[in-house]
């Protein structure tokens, strides 16, 4: 569960995003430490995409530091750099699975790239993450073949084609149904508990919330960064921050599918 | 329910005295369609009765949507503002939940974005002067990433992704030669038809295959080809990226490790620059072709006399400089639409003008190197 006691794996450092004029995030602070799985949430638009593109390397902070494993992504080396792409697996919003590609050659893509493998064993490799994801025998289909959450599982198998030591999440279960997206929650668990992935995941569905997070940390628009941090169940009973209490009653109070799901 | 102009006297209703308490009974479907009739009732028949208290029965209403419950606040509103005393009567419940949905702050609240003012002419062309800088400054960035991964391709040819070279050689290439061949034969016979108005008077049928020869191969060739791989291919390459910008797909290439100019653009690039002078020598002998049948049937040349005459008068170096010039066309519109592709933020509209600009800046483009080739190639043949 929570390590407090190791270094932090990732360290986000007065970090301030700006966008021409608008300032998204101003001064944020933040640790993510090796094995746990950190919740980032806040109301659509507050930045939570924004902070996370920072800590995967695609925006470059306009001032601060994202150092992952030690490393500022800004200053890093190619060398470093390709060294720190075969560390992190995402899963973007969208699948964003290549469209023109087979599920084999998406998963196989980063595969090939990071290693000198023989064709039969990347395809081996292959349908093993299918199966890992409950898509076995679906290697040759396209992406546009495949169900909302079909593709999230096959974009989850691809982030982790090379067994990334941190697995970024956004929004995993938009679009899906709820049973679907329980079923991906159990998975993104089932992962961490078993390679101790850590796993940093935005995501504002107050079940999975419940469910997966070990720490939360809660992002607000007009505050331009965190207004809270903490364990779910903590925050949810003891926070006084108004904010904070609409978003964890905003679902029916008690009767709620986190409620049950927590037991 | 009966039209509302029918019943229109009986929609409001007056009652009370001029400078006293007046009652007005509002009755019928105050809805989106309707409330202009009301307002334009109510006003009539309240303009001089000069109120001092205003009471509206609502008894009758049969319905009430957020557009007319707004019409009544507006009146409540007026009426305060005259310091007229103002209340409903007999509001049915449907209708109080209806005005508790409006928030009547929000008629007042300014714009959280100011308007966008009107701008001068002089404000308006230096803007427009800045973003095309801006753009070639971007183009220009881009050249040199696409030239360096050009190189690296070629330093490390393994690192190509030669399937999909292929696969565009095939999509730019092979599914274009339909249009290409229907438009430069017609482009050869065009040319040829008229110029033989004009030389068959002078007997000079026979310069008719130099005319089209020279045409077709130093010009016209080249600058249809890439005209047409610009409508066909360019697009397609900006919507495509486009579409992979918007889906994060050029996120996820890059998260693992990939370039994407590298891995996008250099395999679009180098299938254009393979196949349009390809395609150009095909759209050659189309054009030729389409001169030698005019030739043949309407000028009384035998299509022996026409080859030769054409071979005579095209030079090796007109040849030479049509293939140059078209892989110069080629390696512009692939850089561009790839460029523009790259470009796109936000969402589909994006991409559809990402597609557009491709086309426009592609035939921009082409027919500035067209002229900047003309005056050099000039130089260079009589040098
Ligand atoms: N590339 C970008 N360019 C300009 N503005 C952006 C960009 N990406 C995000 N934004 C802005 O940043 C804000 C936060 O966006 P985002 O992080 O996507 O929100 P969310 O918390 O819903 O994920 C939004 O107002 C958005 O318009
Ligand atoms: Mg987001």
């Amino acid at each position: 569960m929570a390590v407090p006691e190791q270094d932090p794996i990732i360290i986000v450092e007065g970090l301030t995003a700006r966008f021409g004029d608008d300032t998204i995030l101003e001064g944020v602070n933040l640790e993510v430490f090796p094995g746990e799985v950190l919740v980032i949430l806040g109301e659509s638009g507050c930045g939570k995409t924004v902070l996370m593109k920072h800590m995967i390397g695609l925006f470059k902070p306009c001032e601060g530091r994202v150092l992952v494993k030690g490393i500022d992504l800004a200053k890093a080396s190619d060398e470093e750099r390709h060294r720190l792409r075969m560390e992190i697996g995402v899963l973007f919003q969208s699948g964003a699975l290549f469209g023109s590609m087979t599920l084999s050659e998406n998963i196989g893509l980063p595969i090939s790239e990071y290693t000198h493998l023989p064709p039969e064993i990347i395809d081996h490799v292959v349908k093993m993450k299918l199966g890992l994801v409950n898509l076995a025998g679906y290697e040759h289909h396209m992406p546009a073949e495949l169900s909302g959450g079909m593709k999230k599982r096959a974009a989850l198998a691809r982030a982790m084609a090379l067994d990334p030591s941190i697995l970024f999440f956004d929004e995993p279960s938009s679009g899906l149904d709820p049973v679907t997206a329980a079923g991906l929650d159990f998975l993104i668990k089932e992962i961490n508990t078993t390679m101790g992935t850590t796993m940093v995941i935005v995501t504002h569905e107050l079940a999975s919330i419940m469910n997966i997070a070990q720490r939360v940390i809660m992002l607000d628009k007009n505050a331009q960064g965190i207004i809270a941090e903490g364990n779910p169940h903590e925050l949810k009973e003891h926070s006084r921050d108004p904010r904070v209490i609409a978003f964890f009653n905003r679902q029916p109070p008690k009767t709620g599918k986190g409620e049950i799901q927590n037991g | 329910m009966a039209e509302p102009g029918e019943r229109k006297n009986d929609l409001v209703q007056v009652r009370g005295e001029r400078g006293g308490t007046i009652k007005l009974f509002l009755s019928g479907r105050i809805a989106l369609d309707s409330i202009s009739l009301y307002t334009e009732e109510i006003r009539k028949r309240l303009s001089d009765l000069k109120p001092k208290e205003l009471i509206v029965d609502l008894t009758n209403i049969e319905y009430l949507d957020s557009s007319g419950a707004l019409i009544l606040l507006e009146l409540e509103g007026r009426a305060k503002s005259q310091a007229i005393a103002f209340s409903f009567d007999n509001m049915p419940d449907e209708v109080h939940r209806i005005m508790g949905l409006i928030n009547r702050e929000a008629l007042t609240t300014p714009s959280v974005k100011t308007e966008k003012k009107r701008e001068y002419l002089l404000e308006e062309i230096g803007e427009a002067s800045f973003a095309f800088y801006k753009d070639m400054r971007r183009i220009l960035i881009f050249v040199g990433e696409i030239l360096d991964a050009l190189f690296h391709a070629v330093r490390n040819p393994r690192l190509v992704r030669w399937d999909d070279v292929l696969f565009y050689v095939k999509r730019a290439g092979v599914d274009g030669l339909p249009i290409l061949s229907l438009l430069s034969l017609l482009m050869g016979l065009i040319i040829a038809f008229m110029s033989s108005l004009q030389l068959k008077q002078f007997g000079a049928n026979i310069y008719v295959a130099s005319l089209v020869g020279i045409a077709i191969i130093r010009e016209l060739g080249p600058m249809m080809t890439a005209i047409i791989v610009a409508g066909r291919s360019g697009s397609a390459f900006a919507a495509e990226i486009g579409t992979m910008r918007v889906n994060e797909e050029v996120d996820a290439l890059v998260t693992m490790g990939f370039d994407p100019t590298q891995f996008l653009a250099v395999p679009k690039v180098l299938a254009a620059m393979i196949v349009v002078p390809i395609l150009t020598l095909y759209a050659d002998v189309f054009g030729i072709v389409g001169g030698l049948l005019v030739g043949i049937t309407g000028l009384d040349l035998t299509i022996h006399t026409y080859i030769q005459q054409t071979v005579n008068s095209v030079t090796l170096f007109d040849f030479a400089s049509s293939l140059i010039k078209s892989v110069v066309f080629a390696a512009l519109i692939s850089g561009i639409s790839c460029q523009r592709g790259l470009q796109v933020r936000g969402g589909a509209e994006a991409v559809g003008a990402a597609a557009t600009s491709a086309v426009v800046s592609s035939i921009f483009l082409i027919i500035v190197a067209d002229s900047a080739f003309a005056i050099m190639l000039y130089y260079v043949q009589w040098s």
